[in-house]
């Protein structure tokens, strides 16, 4: 079905005699005969808007989302509230169709948009540069890993079991093309070590003490690269503080959907000195010829279509949309409202941890702080738990035993500011009774 | 207006209202010294002030919404509003990543359709959606070759792209350990058949190709090209960043590439967003199934959609959760909007525009700003802007930003290297007639302009918000956040 086209039956042959062509045929006959298609793909024929959406609805309809059940599923993505102005400036034509802004004198928006979210990015990790973004944050960490690479050549990576799995497995994927070897972090570091991967909190939530790591890794020659939550870094020191080379993470819940799984942005800031040696698009502040205050992408020579096999990475399209619902997000939160939404999180968290562990059958995993997510173990099989919570409309988290096999009977729980007491204290109601009954399944 | 966020902010203005603390406080929860002793300095500014700030910054922005955007290989076409509605379905935006499969059937559906529409078109079997664009897309596509070769314990070490290669190309084989070897292009425009021979050898791991090319022209000899690749065991990579030209008309896979990438924020009508988001999912042939990143979207046996992460020889996911679903949608509402035929229709209409905009062209601007190649162009073409700066004395780029006086987004400039002076000009099939030949006109309006006087393009743009930047001191003396 013709759509978004305007090319009617006279235009088309007015155009086809000014190109010197008989036929839209003639356009296509440097294609070999031997590979053209020959007949209709197949696929079904178009359809109108109104079946479209409906159709589209329809599967939607099918997903049960964080709008149809109190969900505590965290893991990396996170139900935070999206305020509607967010939605309101992403929508503007202006920011959401045009493209790299290779043209700065009508790219201003875009390229200030970027040099503000730098900004956040920088203030919000403690460290002095930040990049444009990546995809997201495993992809992050595996360009993290990419830059120690190219920064000292050295051969192997220590890696935190306590590293977003995705994380984990990103890196690994990426490393193995570059023959950099991935290795689990024990108890020392020698110097033959690339790079050191830690979460900050962990996967489990947990925040644990990382300024003795950092001086192991930097004695070692070694750069450390922290995953952190950008939420919790309203009252968590910051990972510069903390002693990081590199920092990343998962811009999701600044202002962006769940989407299932995408698209958000991946952070990435870093100590000064890998500046030119950084992934992405970076903007910079500058003059124009009157003098006036004006922005471009700047320190292109690291980037793919300048320097091809010898850039500092191969990206180009990132998540400049999903960084403006960022910067926004974190201005409509506000310095105060960061660490607001921090400090409600952490004691909704502290409440969660102790209504849950007080439930038979239910115990904590860590005994560490947390911020907004926590482990626990069940006494009874996870998976059927949680089938029998989502029946009462309760999502209870998220079953470990798919990506850490030592803890099959594991439950990871996170909370957000959508979460209620009233939500916490059902979570608690639904959930002891599950484990219940699931014990009692077993018994008999 | 250039003040940031930043600079607007003022103590103890706020927009956010936090939720009541509704449980005790627990003091203890969190020791000390793990807490940060200064908040990071966040704007503190009020609603009304956020919105009218990012508003007038977009007011800052030339998009695709409001004029031509003729930039080569990006294939700026319309994004039909549709499709930001049902993106936005609470159903799909806010379905959390690890929902169990079974309660996100819906989302693994589309995904499923999604996969087999795309693997029609592509002419190849298996889709992955997992990557998040092009770039991500061709590191996929490069890994798998490199574990197919493995798993058959033959190590080779080279990749080839021709000269006229997209700089993504190159980048990712160094990305992925290869070393490149660079292919020659011949007077037509093709790869140089006699540079393939001689370097297609059993230690090249791959080549890729983009078809039709940067250039705008479908390398006729692409059997051929085949069959030197797997003559010697190499695989064959297909940079779909220009498959808008062919949908419905050929397929890499009837052609012999065994791994395709799409760009779904081009042909496929995701929004730009001013540098994304994409995705870029990878169709690949038989043999390269079992090393496809992990999880893949299946249809167990009871007719139900899963996610299967048992695949013992998958390189790994490259990102987290399922890859950008969001753009999936709207990708799929583009293909069942069209359907076969349309999309058909599209492609055949993009060539047009490009041959027709082309003519214009030659016909208003032949002398100075000829095309690189005579030759008839596929979806885009390439001009060379050489005899304009040897008789007038005018750049590609004076011309580029004249044309934003204009009201025109210029061509995409500078690229392919090969040409000297090159504008690279996709027009889309999503433009009409008269905005072409505006646009054809604009342009001779500007070479009868630097015919007079050279100099007003040479300090162009006039009417735009900034004029030049100094881009060399911008990097000379990086300034990449606000001081505080």
């Amino acid at each position: 079905m013709s759509r978004y086209t305007s090319a009617t039956d006279a235009d088309r042959v007015a155009m086809l005699a000014a190109a010197g062509a008989e036929s839209i045929d003639e356009l296509f006959e440097s294609i070999p005969a031997e590979v053209r298609l020959g007949r209709e793909l197949e696929l079904p024929g178009g359809k109108s808007e109104q079946d479209v959406y409906a159709y589209l609805r329809d599967l939607a309809a099918q997903n049960v989302s964080a709008e149809d059940e109190v969900s505590f599923v965290g893991a990396g993505m996170y139900d935070h509230y999206v305020p509607a102005l967010i939605d309101s400036i992403t929508s503007r034509s202006e920011f959401l169709t045009p493209y790299t802004p290779y043209q700065p004198e009508v790219s201003q928006g875009t390229l200030q948009v970027m040099f503000e979210y730098q900004t956040a990015i920088s203030e919000l990790t403690g460290l002095p540069v930040s990049n444009a973004t990546l995809y997201d944050a495993p992809s992050a960490v595996a360009s993290a890993g990419w830059l120690a690479r190219l920064h000292n050549r050295r051969g192997r990576f220590l890696v935190s079991r306590g590293l977003h799995p995705h994380s984990r497995e990103a890196l690994a994927t990426t490393a193995a093309g570059y023959g950099t070897a991935v290795e689990e972090l024990g108890d020392e570091i020698h110097d033959d070590v690339s790079a050191v991967f830690v979460g900050h909190p962990t996967f489990f939530g947990v925040v644990e003490d990382l300024e003795a790591l950092a001086a192991a890794t930097h004695d070692a020659g070694a750069l450390l690269v922290v995953q952190c939550d950008p939420m919790t870094l309203g009252i968590l020191k910051s990972p510069g503080e903390l002693g990081a080379d590199i920092a990343v993470g998962e811009g999701q819940p600044l202002g962006n959907r769940l989407d299932y799984g995408g698209p958000s942005f991946g952070f990435f800031a870093a100590q000064e000195q890998y500046l030119r040696r950084m992934p992405g698009r970076i903007a910079g502040e500058t003059r124009d010829v009157d003098g006036k205050r004006g922005f471009v992408l700047t320190l292109q020579t690291r980037e793919q279509h300048i320097r091809r096999e010898k850039a500092t990475h191969n990206i180009t399209t990132a998540q400049t949309l999903n960084a403006l619902a960022g910067i926004v997000y974190l201005s409509w939160l506000g310095r105060r409202g960061l660490v607001e939404i921090g400090e409600l999180m952490l004691h909704r968290t502290a409440y969660a941890r102790k209504a849950l562990s007080a439930l038979d059958g239910v115990e904590l995993l860590h005994e560490g702080p947390v911020v907004r997510e926590f482990a626990v173990r069940l006494a009874a099989p996870v998976e059927k738990v949680i089938e029998r919570c989502a029946a009462e409309g309760v999502n209870p988290g998220y079953p470990l035993g798919r990506d850490y096999p030592e803890h099959e009977d594991g439950l990871l729980t996170a909370i957000t500011e959508r979460r209620t007491r009233a939500d916490i204290d059902r979570l608690a109601a639904v959930l002891g009774a599950a484990v219940a009954a699931e014990r009692e399944a077993v018994a008999a | 207006m250039t003040e940031t966020i930043f600079e607007r902010s003022v103590q103890a203005r706020r927009a956010f209202v936090a939720p009541e603390l509704d449980v005790p406080r627990d003091d203890d929860a969190l020791p000390e010294r793990f807490r940060r002793a200064e908040a990071p300095r966040l704007p503190e500014i009020a609603e009304p002030e956020i919105v009218r700030h990012y508003n007038r910054l977009s007011r800052r922005n030339f998009d695709l919404d409001t004029g031509f955007y003729p930039l080569g290989s990006c294939t700026m076409k319309h994004n039909p509003k549709l499709h930001e509605r049902v993106a936005a379905l609470p159903g799909h935006a806010r379905l959390h990543p690890l929902q169990a499969p079974a309660r996100a059937q819906g989302a693994l559906r589309l995904m499923a359709e999604l996969q087999a529409a795309l693997a029609e078109i592509a002419g190849l079997p298996h889709v992955s959606l997992q990557p998040s664009a092009g770039s991500q897309g061709e590191l996929a596509g490069v890994l798998l070759t490199r574990a197919y070769h493995d798993d058959r314990g033959d190590h080779r070490t080279k990749v080839l792209t021709p000269d006229t290669a997209h700089g993504t190309n190159p980048a990712t084989v160094t990305m992925a350990g290869y070393e490149l070897v660079k292919l020659g292009t011949a007077d037509d425009g093709g790869v140089d058949l006699d540079d393939l021979r001689a370097k297609a050898d059993d230690d090249v791991a791959c080549l890729m190709l983009t078809n039709p090319n940067t250039l705008g022209l479908f390398d006729t000899n692409i059997v051929e090209i085949a069959h030197v690749v797997h003559d010697v065991g190499a695989t064959l990579y297909y940079d779909g960043a220009n498959i808008n030209a062919m949908m419905g008309r050929a397929r890499p896979g009837d052609m012999g590439f065994d791994i395709v990438h799409y760009n779904l924020h081009k042909t496929f009508t995701q929004p730009h967003g001013g540098g994304g988001p994409g995705a870029g999912p990878i169709a690949v042939s038989e043999r390269l199934e079992p090393y496809l990143p992990r999880p893949q979207v299946v249809r167990r046996d009871d007719g139900s959609f899963d996610l299967d992460f048992d695949r013992p020889k998958s390189i790994g996911r490259l990102r987290g959760f399922q890859g950008n679903f969001g753009v999936f949608v709207r990708a799929y509402a583009y293909i069942l909007s069209l359907g076969a035929d349309g999309l058909k229709e599209a492609s055949e209409t993009a060539v047009l525009n490009a041959n027709y905009l082309q003519a214009r062209l030659r016909e208003l601007a032949g002398d100075l700003l000829p095309s690189a190649y005579e030759r008839r162009c596929m979806h885009e073409f390439v001009l060379t802007g050489a005899p304009m700066k040897r008789e007038i004395g005018l750049k590609t780029t004076d011309l580029a930003k004249r044309l934003l006086d204009h009201g025109f987004h210029p061509p995409t400039v500078y690229f392919p290297l090969l040409v000297d002076e090159a504008l690279l000009v996709e027009p889309t099939e999503t433009e009409t007639r008269e905005t072409l030949d505006a646009f054809a006109e604009a342009i001779a309006e500007i070479l009868r302009e630097g015919r007079e006087d050279p100099e007003v393009a040479r300090t162009a743009p006039h009417t735009t918000p900034v004029r030049r930047l100094d881009e060399a001191g911008a990097a000379k003396r990086p300034v990449v956040r606000q001081p505080m």
